[in-house]
């Protein structure tokens, strides 16, 4: 396989737009190369990744947790939490017993 | 109290250690300092640790010396050093999932395993490096420099728990923990030479373990050898009502039974592996069937059809759940935060600047695979695979105890030799992705050299909760062995 960059044979199972897109729901900056190199990869591993397609998974129930789970409830009483202080403390910015961010509204209008 | 030990007066077993130190034959601190003089001399090179709690050991194992001398009754791991892969939270301790996005931050709360450890007795020495939030196969992707294999220093340790896996390699503890959600135990473990365990998912609580794939990570046992491997995975395990993926059932019992042998177990032999490994590894495969067959087992051919597309499950799995829980780190609660006029230009900058490529890689890859027009192809196929490949293990498991597989496809290779090829680095997993989608145990073993005289570890897997069968296996190859 080789650095996915230099492969001139790219599929066309995404290509830089939908890379684009996908960065940018995810909050992630991509530079050109950056943009190009993470279409080339994801590419290369789609490819690899279409040996399921030919597999007929008719009825076949979608697994989502390895164990069957239930919610857990639990009866309502009193007991320790963690501490307001130690949380905030631990935060980039707190002010006032809270998390401080930089504005929210107002900005783009 | 007893006469200060140096160096070889010390034992090297976890269970020695543990008995010892309750019975006033050798002191904690005693113990301690001589893990502590290794690192100093040689964790320079290996960088198995991100950070070695010098102070805080030393205190800990004061206080267990103390308590010896006043005649309470310790636990298990009595005087015990454990170093615990960088995920797992230690109250007031920084944890950083060797990830410059968590820059700073000291959780407020222990993880399960850390007050199960302490309950114990144990003695925690450090917080061991790791790729970054566990993704990666070599320990290469870390914020912090990569980890050297102590058999090699040029060659890769394997990964994610490639800091666990060198510290019992190169001496630095006895025994560590780390996490595995799709090989991250099992892989360093064989690239190491040491012992290393999957446990059954829902085994351990995973409460304060930093989430990768909530529905694959699951924490275990390194070790040098198969009892001391036991003997953490019994201390650590059993239910715990603060996650609520945990099993309903008391600690795993597995020690007792390592001395049965396998006389009359059915060990499976999967026809159709998917291909890949190297001659040295299925080699050592070989030999291990060999030695189990001589200890009276039936070797049983089986076939698990679905096994091979288990890579491709994983990957879109793996990377769709990691999506969602990296969401979290967005500047706001924990560690790092980039400054920028409004929320969302602080979110953009913070991520693009707290997480390394190969996290980015797969935060955008698992995005991609939940999103519209993409799920259904993608996350929803891997979801209906995931099943077919549960239920064709299901199957073998009714022909057989355990299975017997390779645990990495090669002995450890160079390093920087996968770094600029992804998907040559996934298929490290090919071998052990395959229970952490099923939930079931598996347990990578020493089971002598391959190229270069590097180790090869042989991994045996057995069905949900039957770790002691899965044991009393590794341990029969183990003896084969001696």
């Amino acid at each position: 396989m080789g650095s996915a960059i230099a492969s001139d044979a790219v599929s066309d199972r995404i290509n830089s737009e939908a890379v684009a897109k996908v960065a940018k729901l995810a909050r992630l900056s991509l530079s050109d190369d950056e943009l190009l190199q993470a279409t080339h990869q994801l590419s290369d591993m789609l490819d690899h990744f279409a040996d399921i397609d030919a597999l007929d998974l008719e009825g076949v129930e979608p697994m989502t947790h390895p164990m069957p789970i239930a919610n857990v409830m639990r009866d309502d009483i009193e007991q320790d939490v963690l501490d307001r202080e130690e949380v905030l403390s631990a935060a980039p910015v707190a002010e006032d017993g809270r998390f401080r961010v930089p504005p929210i509204l107002g900005l783009d209008d | 109290m007893a006469d200060q030990k140096t160096g070889d007066q010390i034992p090297v077993a976890a269970t020695d250690i543990s008995w010892e130190v309750r019975n006033g034959v050798t002191r904690a601190a005693d113990v301690l300092e001589r893990y502590l003089a290794e690192i100093e001399r040689r964790d320079d090179d290996v960088h198995a640790f991100n950070l070695v709690l010098v102070d805080e050991a030393r205190a800990r194992a004061a206080e267990i010396d103390d308590n010896v001398v006043m005649g309470r009754v310790l636990g298990s791991l009595a005087g015990v050093p454990v170093a615990l892969k960088d995920n797992m939270c230690t109250r007031g301790i920084p944890t950083t999932c060797s990830s410059r996005i968590l820059d700073g931050w000291k959780p407020p709360y222990d993880a399960t395993i850390v007050t199960k450890l302490r309950d114990a007795g144990a003695v925690i020495i450090g917080k061991t490096n790791l790729d970054e939030f566990a993704m990666g196969s070599s320990t290469e992707n870390s914020a912090f420099g990569a980890t050297h294999n102590p058999h090699d220093l040029t060659r890769v340790p394997g990964g994610s728990s490639g800091g666990s896996a060198a510290a019992v390699a190169a001496g630095f503890a006895p025994v560590s923990l780390g996490s595995d959600t799709g090989g991250s135990i099992r892989q360093p473990a064989a690239l190491c030479g040491v012992v290393g365990v999957k446990p059954t998912y829902g085994a351990v609580s995973r409460l304060g373990l930093i989430a990768f794939a909530s529905s694959l990570d699951q924490i275990g046992p390194m070790a040098n050898n198969v009892a001391d491997s036991a003997l953490l995975l019994e201390a650590v395990s059993g239910h715990d009502p603060l996650d609520s993926t945990s099993i309903q059932q008391g600690p795993l019992e597995i020690s007792k039974q390592l001395d049965w042998g396998v006389a009359g177990l059915r060990v499976g032999r999967i026809t159709d592996l998917p291909e890949g490994a190297s001659p040295d590894v299925n080699e050592r495969l070989e030999v291990a069937f060999d030695a189990l067959r001589a200890a009276g087992a039936e070797i049983v051919d089986v076939e698990v059809p679905a096994f091979t597309y288990g890579l491709t499950a994983y990957y879109l799995i793996a990377p769709a759940e990691a999506s969602s829980n990296l969401a979290r780190y967005d500047g706001v609660r924990f560690g790092l935060r980039i400054d920028a006029p409004d929320t969302n230009a602080m979110y953009l900058a913070t991520r693009t600047e707290g997480f390394g490529d190969e996290v980015k890689r797969r935060i955008m890859l698992g995005t991609y695979a939940l999103s519209a027009g993409y799920y259904d192809a993608y996350y929803g196929r891997a979801l209906k695979v995931r099943r077919r490949i549960a239920l064709d293990f299901a199957q073998a498991y009714e022909k057989v105890d355990v299975l017997l597989t390779p645990a990495s496809p090669t002995v450890a290779f160079r390093m920087g030799d996968k770094t600029t090829d992804p998907m040559s680095m996934y298929l490290c997993d090919t071998y052990t992705i395959p229970s952490n989608l099923t939930g079931d145990p598996g347990m990578s073993v020493p089971f002598g050299t391959g190229e270069s005289g590097l180790p090869v570890g042989v991994q045996v897997l057995a069905p949900a909760l039957k770790e002691d069968v899965m044991f009393r296996t590794a341990a029969e190859l183990e003896r084969s062995m001696s």
